[in-house]
């Protein structure tokens, strides 16, 4: 259990409400360093792709935000188990704050996705297993941060979020699985097996990953951090409000 | 557990029989949505290929089972509507009833209505549609599973956001993309069974698949759902 910092106006030293520290200032300046690298490889270093010509650029930031997004969810998962074994507000917070920024990250993916799909499939949506799986995602995880956003009693919110957390992903893969049932192919794995993408783009690619990787990470702890003194605040008021009506019960 | 199922299930039919929401309300909805498609989607168009079909009749599966989701809605929402007053989940709990059981029970009940609605549907979409019919037994068979799968998975969410002033709007939101899957199976597999053609069966067996799973999460997640402290 985290120690709760006292957040009544009468406390004689006013608390350390930031949500900056000195390794998130480290993360966020090398944020921004190797997305300008990224930039930099991105659009002018490397070359076009054979088949792909220019629209392949677009990849360093549609995998590398997709792959960022599933790693969120995947915290997600874990914080949600935990929280279920555990009942530890750390894990709570942290499922909660992975799925925030995993949002924000597979809308990004689906959006570049598209905009990659228009001038190499010739369409900005194929009904594929992976795409319809992930706009199910998509809109899975909007659902599950509707449920955070509930005027539940915490625990009760937190028990339900983290059911919710676990499920989302086991219909993610059932989802995933009778659509490739359903439907052709994806045209597979890009980066790994394509020999078309090598040097330069990899690399590019490479630095797009890093690069939302520390934003993500950037995020994911200050978004960590805001949600911890939302849920102090949450309690201090409750504490206040309790005391309040002790003390009308006493007068 | 299966005793205290039977005793919700009871419950939640001899309510329905007195108030007839199902019947009266959620029935009508279906077969007016019904109705409505047929004006969305032009009648007269016919899809000319090895046999003339108008559209209507091409797409009815899809149809029916969307229908189905949107009713199936209305008929949750009113399943845990009945348990939002008076402290109604407290005296579940006061009264001793298995969490898996009291799943299981609201499940049932939602199924055996939405079956009830699914006949008349069906004959509705026959009707209206003008959709033929090759293999009544997969037809019967895809039916039953989709609607334990729609009620276990439907019931389940409808419990996550019960006791809520916003739960109307947030059911919709959790529990059409967890049915997805769901209306994929059923729509193959009812197109399988009403133009005929093959796989219609293996899609059977994955709503029986799904409707297993869902059953079985709904049995374990539902007391930790209904906790309320």
């Amino acid at each position: 259990m985290i120690e709760s910092p006292n957040l009544t106006p009468s406390s004689p030293t006013p608390p350390n409400l930031s949500t900056a520290s000195k390794a998130t200032r480290i993360i966020g300046w090398a944020a921004l360093a190797v997305t300008g690298l990224a930039l930099l490889f991105g659009l002018v270093i490397s070359g076009p792709e054979v088949n792909m010509r220019d629209s392949v650029r677009l990849l360093y930031v549609h995998v590398p935000s997709i792959l960022t997004a599933y790693t969120c969810f995947g915290i997600t998962l874990v914080g949600s188990v935990m929280y279920l074994r555990t009942q530890s507000q750390f894990w709570d917070l942290a499922a909660a704050s992975a799925a925030e920024v995993g949002v924000v990250f597979l809308g990004l993916g689906l959006v570049t996705g598209a905009l990659w799909g228009k001038p190499t499939w010739g369409t900005y949506w194929e009904w594929d297993p992976r795409l319809t799986s992930t706009a199910v995602m998509f809109i899975m995880y909007i659902g599950y941060l509707a449920i955070r956003r509930m005027e539940f009693s915490p625990e009760v919110r937190s028990r339900r979020a983290a059911v919710v957390g676990i499920i989302s992903i086991l219909n993610v893969i059932i989802v995933h699985y009778s659509v490739q049932w359903w439907r052709g192919l994806h045209q597979g794995q890009t980066f790994g097996l394509d020999p078309q993408i090598r040097d330069m783009q990899y690399f590019s690619w490479f630095l797009g990953t890093v690069a939302m990787a520390l934003v993500a990470s950037w995020l994911l702890i200050h978004r960590f951090r805001v949600s911890w003194l939302e849920r102090q605040v949450e309690e201090s008021q409750l504490v206040r409000a309790l005391a309040e009506r002790r003390r009308e019960a006493g007068e | 557990m299966l005793h205290d199922a039977w005793i919700m299930a009871r419950k939640d039919l001899r309510i329905e029989w007195v108030t007839r929401v199902a019947t009266g309300q959620v029935l009508p909805f279906g077969a007016l949505v019904l109705i409505l498609f047929g004006l969305a989607l032009n009648p007269d168009l016919v899809i000319v290929g090895e046999q003339r079909r108008s559209i209507l009749a091409q797409v009815a599966p899809g149809l029916f089972w969307i229908t189905v989701l949107l009713a199936s809605l209305l008929a949750l929402g009113r399943s845990f509507a009945l348990e939002a007053n008076d402290g109604n989940v407290d005296a579940l709990k006061m009264a001793g009833l298995d969490p898996a059981g009291v799943f299981l029970g609201k499940a049932m009940a939602v199924a055996a209505q939405l079956l009830a609605i699914e006949v008349v549907l069906g004959f509705g979409a026959f009707v209206l549609y003008g959709t033929p019919l090759a293999n009544f037994v997969m037809l019967v068979c895809a039916v039953i599973l989709a609607t334990v799968g729609v009620a276990a998975a439907g019931t389940l969410y409808a419990g996550i956001a019960s006791g809520l002033r916003a739960r109307d709007t947030l059911v919709p939101l959790l529990v059409l993309p967890i049915l997805s899957p769901v209306l994929l199976a059923a729509t193959l597999s009812t197109e399988a069974a009403v133009f005929g053609g093959s796989g219609g069966w293996s899609w059977v067996m994955l709503l029986g698949v799904f409707a297993v799973i869902y059953l079985g999460v709904g049995m374990l997640a539902f007391g930790l759902v209904m906790e309320e402290t």
